[in-house]
Formats: C-alpha cells, sequence, structure tokens
C-alpha cells in the first residue's frame, strides 16, 4: 500500500483545523497578520506535499519498470 | 475616447484575433469546438485550469470582500489549494475513464457511470443551472470594468449589454482553443497586475504592507481575524469544505479535465496549482489597500474597490491596463461557462429528451444557436440581481456541490451508490437548496438554541447532509437489483 498518500490529507487538517488557534492578528510574520500567515503557509506546504507524493508515486513506477506516462 | 476605454478595446480586439488565429486548420466537430481535441499537454490544461479558476470573481470579487469583509475573504485562497491536492487522486480516475469512452460532457459521465439516461439529463439541468449565477457573475464584472474605465459615461446597464456581445461573439468565433490562447494572455497580465498592485499601493501608499495591516488593525479592529459569531471559524471551515468539494463539480472544469493528452497533466498541476494561488495575497493586498484609500464603498460597490484605488493611484492609463486584465479574466471563462453551458443543452438535453439519433452536425449548430440565447438569459438576471460577486458564486457552488457525493461514490469498483440512489440525492439535495434560498433560511434559524459552532455554518451543510442521507438510504433499499454501474459498460 502506498500509505505515504495519507500524506495528502495533513494540508486540510492543517490549515482548516489550525484556523480556530490561528484567529488572531500577532504575531505579524512577514508583515502579514498571523491568521493570514497561517493560511498562506499551507497554501505552500499543500504545494511541498504534493510534490514529495508525486515524486513518490514516480518513484515506485520506475520501479516497477513500467511508467505510465 | 478616453485612454483606459481604448486599451480595453485594444485587448478584445487581440483576443478575437488570438481566437480567429487558433481555430484555423482544425475542423470543428462537436470535439474539436469543445474539447480540443484531447491533445493539450501540461502548459496548456494548466493555463486552462487556471483561466477558468483565475475569474472577475477572485479579482474584482476577492479584493472586494478583503475590502468589505476583511478575514473572511482569506476562504478563497484556501479552497483552490485544498481541491488541488484533492485533484491529485480525483482527475487521473475520471480523466482514464472518460477517455477510454470517449466522452465529452460531465453528463456523459454519469450517463455511463449509472447507465442511467435520464440521470444525465437531470445532473446536466443542475449543471447549468449553477452556472448561470457564475455567468451572471462575470458580466456584472465585465459591467463594472467597462463602466468604471468610462468613468461612468457608459453605465452599467449599457456596458452588461455590451459585454455580453463581447462574450457571444468570442465564443461563436473561436471554441475552446481561442479560449486557451487568450488564457495565456490574460494569466500574463493578471499576474503582472496582482503583483505590480499588490506590492507597490501597499508600499507606495502606507508605507509597505506591515504598516499597512497594523494602520488597518488600528481602524478597523478585529478586521484581520475571523468575528466570533457569524463569519466565524465554524463559518469558514464549513465554506471551505463545501466549496473545495464542489470544485471540480463545475462542467466546464470537469470537461476540461477531458482535454489532458494524460493522467500525469493532473499530478503535476496538483503540485504547481497551490503555489498559483498566491497571487491571491496580492489581490487581498489590493483590497486593503483600497480600504485605507477610497473608503465608504459598501453593499454591492465594495467589488469597485479594485478600479477605484487604481484609477485614485495612478490615473486613467493604469485602469486601461487593469480593465483590459479584467475584461479577460470575465472573458475567459464567460467563454468557458457559456460554450458548457450551451453544449450540454444541446447535447445532453436536447439531443437525449427530444430525439435520439441527432446528427453530431446538428448537436453542434443548436449548440452555436444556443450562445445568444444563453447569453440573454444571464444579461436579464444580471440586470435584475443585487448581490455582491462572492455571495453570487457561493449560491452558485451551493447548487453545484450537490453533485459531489453521486460522483464520488460511483468511483470505487464496486459503486457504493445506485441509479436511483444518486437520482434521489441530487434531487433531495437540490431541492433543499431551493428551499432554503427561497426562505433565506440559516443554520441560525432552522436551529436557533444550538450553540454558534453550529449555528454558524454554511448552511449548505445542511443541503449535503439530506443528499447524502437520501442516496445512501435509496442506494441501500435498491441495492439488491443487479449492480448498475457496472452493467453500464
Amino acid at each position: 500500500m502506498r500509505l505515504y498518500r495519507w500524506l495528502a490529507i495533513a494540508p486540510a487538517i492543517g490549515m482548516l483545523g489550525g484556523v480556530p488557534f490561528a484567529n488572531r492578528v500577532r504575531p505579524y510574520v512577514f508583515g502579514l497578520p498571523f491568521l493570514l500567515f497561517w493560511v498562506t503557509a499551507w497554501v505552500v506546504l499543500t504545494s511541498v506535499i504534493m510534490g514529495t507524493i508525486y515524486a513518490l508515486d514516480r518513484a515506485r513506477e520506475r520501479d516497477a519498470g513500467r511508467g505510465r506516462s | 475616447m478616453n485612454p483606459a476605454l481604448l486599451l480595453i478595446a485594444a485587448s478584445f480586439a487581440i483576443a478575437l484575433a488570438l481566437g480567429i488565429r487558433a481555430r484555423r486548420g482544425h475542423p470543428m466537430t462537436l470535439e474539436q469546438w469543445s474539447v480540443g481535441g484531447r491533445g493539450f499537454g501540461t502548459i496548456f490544461v494548466f493555463v486552462l485550469m487556471a483561466g477558468e479558476i483565475y475569474t472577475t470573481f477572485t479579482f474584482l470579487g476577492g479584493s472586494g470582500w478583503a475590502y468589505g469583509k476583511g478575514a473572511p475573504a482569506f476562504y478563497i485562497l484556501c479552497y483552490g489549494t485544498l481541491a488541488y491536492g484533492m485533484s491529485y487522486f480525483l482527475l487521473p480516475v475520471v480523466w482514464r475513464y472518460a477517455n477510454a469512452h470517449a466522452l465529452v460532457s460531465q453528463a456523459d459521465f454519469f450517463v455511463r457511470k449509472y447507465g442511467s439516461e435520464s440521470l444525465g439529463i437531470v445532473v446536466s439541468l443542475v449543471s447549468v443551472a449553477a452556472m448561470i449565477p457564475y455567468l451572471v457573475l462575470q458580466l456584472k464584472g465585465l459591467g463594472i470594468i467597462v463602466s468604471e474605465a468610462s468613468a461612468g459615461a457608459i453605465s452599467s446597464t449599457e456596458a452588461v449589454w455590451a459585454g455580453s456581445l463581447v462574450l457571444v461573439t468570442y465564443v461563436v468565433v473561436s471554441g475552446v482553443r481561442g479560449s486557451a490562447w487568450t488564457a495565456v494572455l490574460k494569466d500574463i497580465m493578471i499576474l503582472g497586475v496582482a503583483l505590480v498592485l499588490g506590492t507597490y499601493l501597499p508600499a507606495h501608499l502606507h508605507g509597505g504592507f506591515d504598516q499597512m495591516f497594523a494602520q488597518i488593525d488600528r481602524a478597523h479592529p478585529g478586521f484581520l481575524t475571523l468575528p466570533r459569531t457569524g463569519m466565524s471559524p465554524a463559518w469558514f471551515i464549513s465554506t471551505v469544505v463545501l466549496t473545495t468539494l464542489g470544485f471540480y463539480m463545475w462542467p466546464h472544469t470537469f470537461g476540461s479535465c477531458y482535454t489532458a493528452r494524460n493522467e500525469n497533466v493532473f499530478r503535476r498541476n496538483a503540485v504547481l496549482m497551490p503555489l498559483y494561488q498566491l497571487v491571491l495575497l496580492f489581490v487581498f493586498f489590493t483590497g486593503f489597500a483600497a480600504l485605507l484609500e477610497v473608503p465608504g464603498l459598501t453593499g454591492t460597490s465594495v467589488d469597485l474597490s479594485l478600479l477605484r484605488v487604481t484609477d485614485h493611484a495612478f490615473g486613467p492609463w493604469m485602469l486601461g491596463v487593469v480593465g483590459a486584465a479584467g475584461l479577460l479574466t470575465a472573458l475567459v471563462p464567460g467563454s468557458m461557462l457559456l460554450m458548457s453551458a450551451c453544449t450540454i443543452l444541446s447535447k445532453n438535453v436536447y439531443a437525449k429528451l427530444v430525439r435520439r439519433d441527432v446528427p453530431d452536425s446538428q448537436v453542434t449548430g443548436l449548440a452555436r444557436a444556443l450562445v445568444p440565447v444563453v447569453a440573454l438569459v444571464s444579461v436579464v438576471l444580471t440586470l435584475r440581481g443585487g448581490s455582491t460577486l462572492v455571495l453570487l458564486l457561493l449560491a452558485a457552488y451551493n447548487v453545484v456541490t450537490q453533485l459531489f457525493p453521486a460522483l464520488v461514490l460511483s468511483l470505487p469498483n464496486r459503486p457504493i451508490a445506485t441509479r436511483q440512489g444518486a437520482m434521489a440525492g441530487i434531487l433531495a439535495g437540490e431541492a433543499t437548496v431551493v428551499a432554503l434560498t427561497l426562505t433565506g433560511a440559516t443554520m441560525g434559524s432552522l436551529f436557533p438554541s444550538w450553540p454558534a459552532v453550529i449555528t454558524d455554518l454554511n448552511v449548505g451543510i445542511v443541503a449535503m447532509v439530506v443528499n447524502v442521507a437520501v442516496l445512501l438510504a435509496v442506494s441501500w433499499a435498491t441495492a439488491r437489483r443487479p449492480r448498475s454501474p457496472q452493467t453500464a459498460l
């Protein structure tokens, strides 16, 4: 089983689950109010996480000897 | 003619020229007209999907909500991002099936999966019903841009008529290849405009965006966080969840996934597209800068804030550039919506309902003939309505998200939903949406004594719960018959 694919739910849990706790102005991070920073950070992390999953998927497909592209 | 209008007219001429040029050399069959012959690679599909997603809604509506509501506008940044994550798993499955069966529309997918022509007709009507408010939103945006650019010389009503004429011409002339090329132009322009406005305005007018946020926090305490009640964290989370689920249920989005050459296109897009969402940050910055610079816009005129602050800070030439970018952000998705709605009405409603063996050429002909009709209906609705762009889209989302359970439950090898279940679920969900909309109900009015965490939830949740409950109950009751989705092959 490709357990690493479960990583894909992290953005939903982090971004949304964190909102009640991140719902504040201070501290400002990179000049952004904290809530906006929190959401933005998860947007970037989503890309990183999906990129990781993609890389692992590709590696598996190569190992299986028949890339599907 | 003032410089702003001149620039906007020029951008339309370029879009039209690209549409005509792109069409050359491709015979216009229905498949060519609506899914571009299924030959697009990563870049084109990326651009097409981005083209649909970066609409007037994000441009004017996003800044408008940042200006009018503050932190609740951040939801716009979230739902697209989460939907792209979901697309990594969802779209390859959809694409593989669609490709194997040479499907053209979203309704075709439901028809094939569930082996039910009538389900296809219901899905088609639902999706057209959801697309109309989305189209109205684009026309409203066009109206705002043209009338603001003319400094009021052209009334918003005249502008809406002009805008829809532009849209109809564009769609009839080009089809999807035109959209793809215009989308490239549009993306470059909107990226440029958003980055310039979003960095220059806070830096120049307020001494940096950290300063700007500090000023807003002083002038409007609580504006940069979600309120304790109303658009609270509970509202935020439920709205993001609903819109994420609905994100790919739009027939034009679903349909543009058919244009991919192979399924890796989607996986790569799932990695890239969240970063593209960051453009929204700059759209928000513009809205916030406008709040300090051109205060006093209320109600539906918050949607004007981006154009007002541009005019205020730069004058008519820049207003023209921004207006031109705005025109394209309405034209690309507007043309996709219009084209999808007409193809659906012709192919998936008329051809199925009236006669079963309509030749392809006639379906294409009718689709084209419907373009001005659907546009006219949208114009009438645009001129009547009085909602902000964001509220219009949220209403449309409530309708279209109801297709999600039936779609996703048809995907497993042993589908969970039966055709009766899918049909009943969608109908029950939509009936609930209509009832809630007509009565103006909220979770607060339905469950007055419940805690705020519940009463602040997006009321679309109710329709979703009804939908899933009915779907599962009916599927369970009808499951003993042969498993319809598989025998459909």
